[in-house]
């Protein structure tokens, strides 16, 4: 299976989504933000079928997109209410959006299935490369707010009292959420971005006691997910995607049957 | 000394006046009861001495320096928030957590930050509790695991914001007792916001009471008496003791008092 250039740039780039997809959606469950991060995705579709329109790339309108939608949801702080509603309603105006662009360039039919659900099978060797450097920048940025990103997301009103800003904070955080779903988006699709970013790491803080342990298991699961799910994929001729996506739910009802188990026993 | 001064102070949370020129000094060392009716600005009154809210006039001095983000003088234990319900994380993590990220880049502990953690969970008597996962402690124990967070870094003063809600009589007993001897031993000034009296009362050195944007400190039998009360309100409130309780209620004396 790693005679073929295709397959092997499938794995290369399962293995960059799967750590930056596992490690900050680890944060983004933990501040319990997993629907902005839905969002985002479907806002990036609009993008990146924008961007086609136009003659650019879609991974440069999706990137361009979800960024300027982590900063509108950043900005717009923890605590606005109806914040869920004015998210959705962005959510569903970017679909409808990126419907009328692919109405206007009809040509490109297997374009929509892509973004919606992803063809990892198709990342060329070029788009490997750019999606490296977005990652690498998005995981040293987590490496520096790391620890008062989780202070602030545990107890934001005592880590303003010592002088964090949540606000710069978390809109620092959903810029690297943006990252982390156009990344994501390349192998999954718009659609199911929850596979990568929510089932791994929400498995992981069932069985992981310590932060560091959770974000581990987090890209360890996604990884797993992801490898196995490309495997799968190869022998069974079935899209990658659907297998990810069963992996994930199996694995969290997996992980949740063994916290029960436990808990019983004691 | 003072530790806190307020001088002429007017506060609002959001369009809402919650303080109209209110004055008052509390000295260092001493042990108050923050009271006052659901709403009427205790937690805003808080934020203005942590310098996280501005006053819309007037003055706060904290230990005679004026009010800043971030003062290490002060220790803060926020209202119990849901975050920490279902955590899985053990209070020592959480205590590490909050050591390390109050600021940016190098993200692990040193010696003295470990040590220091060591330091207040003995103060408390948390070392135990602090080796759980904080989503299986009781609410009182959960409460014990913050105070002793907020003891980090050996601060003057201490600011509690409602510690005692939902806890039963016993473990509210036991909050204030534990407050109460920590801030003996390291003098410090405590500042224990509640909505009720009784569990306070024979512990505190005064009361700080904020009613209708107006505040009154002084000796328990010196501030809840009907003529003050009726005052912050400014409505007839009476004050009703019965076995070793105080309640505050709203209406004129009884013809019996």
């Amino acid at each position: 299976m790693l005679q073929y250039d295709f397959m092997v740039n499938a794995f290369a780039a399962t293995f960059i989504v799967a750590v930056v997809a596992g490690s900050i959606g680890y944060f983004m469950v933990l501040r319990g933000q997993t629907f902005a991060g839905h969002a985002m995705s479907h806002v990036g579709f609009a993008g990146a079928t924008g961007a086609v329109l136009i003659g650019l790339s879609p991974l440069t309108g999706l990137t361009f997109f979800t960024l300027l939608a982590g900063l509108g949801i950043g900005l717009m702080g923890e605590r606005a209410q109806s914040r869920d509603i004015a998210i959705g309603i962005v959510l569903s105006l970017s679909l409808g959006l990126g419907l009328l662009f692919l109405h206007f360039y009809t040509s490109f039919a297997g374009q929509a299935t892509a973004l919606l659900f992803g063809n990892v099978l198709g990342v060329a060797r070029d788009t490997l490369w750019i999606m490296l450097v977005m990652g690498a920048l998005a995981l040293v940025i987590l490496a520096v707010i790391a620890r008062p990103l989780t202070f602030a997301s545990l107890q934001p009103e005592l880590a303003e009292a010592k002088g964090i800003s949540p606000k710069i904070l978390g809109t620092i955080f959903m810029m690297l959420v943006a990252l982390a779903v156009a990344e994501s988006v390349q192998v999954v699709g718009v659609l199911l971005v929850f596979s990568l970013m929510v089932a791994p790491p929400a498995t992981a803080m069932l069985l992981a006691r310590r932060i560091s342990t959770g974000i581990a298991l987090a890209v360890l699961f996604a990884l797993a997910q992801a490898w196995i799910g490309l495997v799968l994929a190869y022998y069974t001729n079935w899209p990658t995607t659907f297998w990810i996506t069963l992996l994930g739910a199996v694995a969290y009802l997996a992980a949740n049957g063994v916290v029960h188990l436990t808990q019983n026993m004691r | 000394m003072i530790a806190l001064e307020f001088d002429g102070v007017c506060l609002r949370y959001g369009s809402n006046v919650t303080l109209a020129d209110g004055s008052f000094r509390v000295g260092q060392g001493k042990f108050i009861g923050l009271l006052g009716p659901n709403g009427a600005g205790k937690t805003t009154l808080f934020r203005a001495v942590l310098g996280l809210l501005r006053p819309s006039s007037g003055s706060i001095r904290v230990f005679g320096q004026p009010t800043r983000r971030g003062n290490a003088h002060i220790g803060y234990v926020p209202q119990f928030g849901k975050q920490l319900n279902q955590l899985s994380l053990s209070g020592r993590d959480l205590l590490i957590g909050s050591v390390t990220g109050s600021r940016y880049g190098w993200p692990f502990s040193t010696a003295a930050q470990r040590e220091d953690i060591d330091r207040v969970l003995e103060v408390t008597g948390a070392g135990d509790l602090a080796r759980r996962p904080m989503g299986t402690l009781s609410g009182g124990e959960r409460q014990r695991i913050l105070i002793a967070q907020a003891l980090l870094g050996s601060p003057k003063m201490l600011l509690l914001d409602e510690p005692l809600v939902s806890l039963d009589p016993n473990r509210q007993e036991s909050v204030v007792s534990l407050v109460r001897d920590i801030q003996q031993d390291l003098d410090m000034t405590v500042l224990f916001c509640s909505h009720e009296l009784t569990p306070l009362l024979g512990k505190i050195d005064g009361v700080l009471f904020l009613g209708q944007r107006k505040v009154a400190l002084g000796p328990v039998e010196e501030v809840i008496t009907p003529k003050v009360l009726s005052d912050l309100y400014g409505a007839p409130m009476d004050v009703v003791r019965s076995a070793g309780r105080v309640f505050v209620v709203a209406g004129g004396p009884s013809p019996a008092a």
